[in-house]
């Protein structure tokens, strides 16, 4: 075995066989992250559950029975929870994924190891949590006795470009974090912005025709919307939105892989 | 003999001092670039530092090596650099097999996890996989010595037990080339006879080691060879005991003064860590026991920082931590106000207080919303002279005359 060690210059590349190498890596941090959670807390894992539950009973209460916002026909907590799924990964997984470098500092000055693993393991446990949402999802269609349409096959698709979006996020953020640490109070408002722009509380056919084209730009849009339409069945999929989405999340995986490789020698020195 | 390790050149720049600050505030980018375009500010000189300047050297098969200089001669940054944690500036090194780097043990422990826990989630970051952690969990147990502790959380270790598992875990390691920085200096001194032995066995496996230490006796005994580095600089090389005899007789062993040589990021900047004799405010190869020791800190505060405290620690020479001070002691809050500028605080040591030895002391750095800790960055001898404890034999960590009525 030889390796060379000098400065890097030029495109730096993503060393995939390295990153194979250290997937257990990644599964540990991401265990470590999931077991520490919920050590000393009562209820332990079933917090998974409760966190997105508790915010469809709000939900559903605030803007289903008080406001009689629309729901298409659809149980207004199936509704909600359909779209409180990829938008509490995305939240969580972006959030963590974006302070991973930082949170890890310690680390990344003692010892080396493809800095990629670090927000990939938030990206992991974001995962973790999003499997039991699924199932909870499940449980509660089987309680309104819902059965989702035969698209449903498509959602995972939908998921894909969610995580894709989180990923390219997460990756710009994780990186900036180091070098800005403005970073940090910026992404709490940035999740709550992206709320708001973003159809979880109510039916992106709310917003006007002519801001339609700007608003799907945010491609959480067209991720809730994709969820909505595979597996409850209701709106129309606005194909157009759907494509600049998924464009804007190729470019943002790209462009923060790029950003996140060609910063990461520097981690060290600024952390 | 085989080339195991080849460097050429290594150098390393880091950029120090002005506003130039290592990561920046959005908001100071933004406000210098807005000064530059009205007012075509000049930005000011950035006073570049080589942290290593042209460091080549060569390390065979199973060779122990030391590396040994003063604070701030680049002894861990070379250490950093071979163990790819950050990238030389210039230059390169070859190496010829499976690295593996303890600049610290039990990097990654959480205390929440039990030992057990701890010791995959630590094995899998040193680059074990889990198979071979398996393989070695009975061993590193038994290293450890914590069989019974070992589905506690860490939290509820003492820290003898949480160094000897950190160590255990890093010891099982099975690398062709292995870096060690200072780890030596852990735990009580019959863990440590057993953390030597476990090097030598190392190095009879014909591995081979790079070990960072500034004590010098452990040095000569381990080390085949010395690299010895002044300013970034090979100073000499050569066989351990005729480097070594060279190092000391220079006086070189203690450290009064601490210049960080790290870039600057954030408004908080140390220009000096030193210490002194309290009486004559003179740096001391011995400090007598009946005369006080000073801490100066030397720091400055570059603009608007929040509230915090400067932090000192003090261990023995087995590392045990003796106590922690901060500049908020007399205070009835944790924190501080800054005051803008150059100035200097000094923390008291009383005479009287400490054993005869040698000590080490740890400051942190404050960073705004944390602290950024720098460890053992000075060292001072307490010398048997008009020592009460050391005439009465009375043994004890302190040594402090109380009044009696």
């Amino acid at each position: 075995m030889h390796r060379v060690i000098k400065r890097r210059t030029g495109l730096a590349s993503i060393d995939l066989p390295e990153l194979w190498e250290y997937r257990e890596l990644l599964g540990f941090l991401a265990w470590r992250d999931v077991a520490v959670r919920y050590k000393q807390t009562v209820i332990g894992v079933l917090w998974a559950v409760v966190r997105p539950f508790l915010t469809m009973v709000v939900f559903t209460v605030l803007f289903g029975k008080l406001a009689k916002l629309p729901s298409n026909g659809v149980p207004y907590a199936v509704l909600t929870f359909t779209a409180m799924l990829p938008w509490q990964f995305f939240s969580t997984a972006f959030s963590d994924a974006a302070g991973s470098i930082i949170g890890n500092g310690h680390m990344i000055s003692k010892i080396y190891f493809p800095r990629l693993i670090l927000p990939l393991s938030s990206i992991m446990v974001g995962l973790a949590d999003f499997g039991v949402a699924v199932v909870f999802l499940f449980a509660i269609m089987a309680g309104y006795h819902f059965v989702p349409p035969a698209r449903a096959v498509y959602a995972p698709l939908f998921f894909l470009l969610c995580l894709v979006f989180t990923i390219g996020l997460g990756l710009w953020f994780g990186a900036l974090h180091v070098k800005y640490r403005d970073v940090r109070h910026l992404i709490p408002f940035l999740v709550q912005i992206g709320f708001y722009v973003s159809p979880v509380a109510y039916s992106s056919t709310l917003v006007p025709v002519k801001w339609r084209a700007l608003y799907s730009l945010n491609p959480m849009a067209a991720v809730i919307d994709g969820f909505r339409w595979s597996l409850l069945g209701t709106d129309t999929l606005y194909v157009p939105g759907l494509i600049a989405s998924s464009a804007v999340s190729v470019v943002l995986l790209a462009s923060g892989l790029y950003y996140f490789k060609q910063t990461e020698r520097v981690f060290a020195d600024l952390i | 003999m085989q080339t195991m390790i080849s460097a050429r050149g290594v150098s390393k720049k880091y950029r120090l001092g002005g506003t130039e600050l290592g990561y920046a505030v959005l908001r100071e980018r933004i406000v210098e670039v807005i000064r530059g375009a009205l007012r075509r500010e000049k930005k000011p000189d950035t006073q570049e530092f080589w942290a290593l300047d042209g460091v080549s050297f060569d390390v065979g098969e199973a060779e122990v090596v030391g590396l040994i200089g003063k604070n701030g001669a680049g002894k861990s940054t070379l250490l950093k650099i071979i163990s790819r944690i950050t990238e030389p500036e210039d230059g390169e090194i070859h190496l010829y097999g499976k690295v593996a780097s303890l600049l610290e043990v039990g990097i990654g422990f959480h205390p929440e996890l039990t030992g057990r826990e701890n010791i995959f989630l630590n094995g899998a970051i040193l680059g074990m996989t889990r198979a071979e952690i398996r393989r070695k969990f009975d061993a590193i147990v038994d290293f450890a010595e914590i069989p019974r502790f070992l589905d506690t959380p860490v939290k509820r270790y003492s820290s003898g037990m949480y160094v000897r598992l950190a160590f255990a875990v890093a010891a099982h390691l099975e690398p062709d080339i292995l870096l060690v920085d200072e780890v030596l200096a852990v735990g009580d001194a019959q863990f440590q006879q057993k953390c030597l032995g476990k090097m030598r066995d190392i190095r009879a496996q014909g591995r081979t080691v790079i070990v960072v230490s500034h004590n010098m006796s452990t040095v000569a005994n381990l080390c085949q060879r010395v690299i010895w580095l002044e300013d970034g600089k090979v100073k000499a090389t050569g066989p351990a005991h005729e480097i070594v005899t060279r190092y000391l007789s220079q006086g070189l062993q203690n450290d009064f003064v601490w210049t960080p040589r790290h870039p600057v990021v954030s408004a908080f900047q140390y220009h000096a860590v030193s210490v002194v004799r309290g009486d004559t405010g003179e740096p001391s190869e011995g400090i007598a026991a009946d005369v006080p020791i000073d801490v100066v800190f030397d720091f400055e505060i570059h603009g608007s920082f929040p509230p915090g405290r400067l932090e000192l620690r003090l261990t023995d020479d087995l590392g045990e931590h003796l106590f922690t001070s901060t500049s908020a002691d007399g205070l009835s809050n944790p924190n501080h106000e800054w005051r803008l500028g150059r100035q200097t605080l000094t923390c008291h040591i009383p005479a009287k207080l400490l054993m005869p030895g040698r000590y080490f002391i740890s400051v942190t750095e404050p960073r705004g919303d944390y602290y950024q800790p720098r460890e053992n960055v000075l060292s001072f001898n307490v010398t048997e002279q008009n020592s009460v404890a050391a005439r009465d034999d009375r043994g004890g960590k302190i040594a402090p005359l109380l009044s009696w009525s």
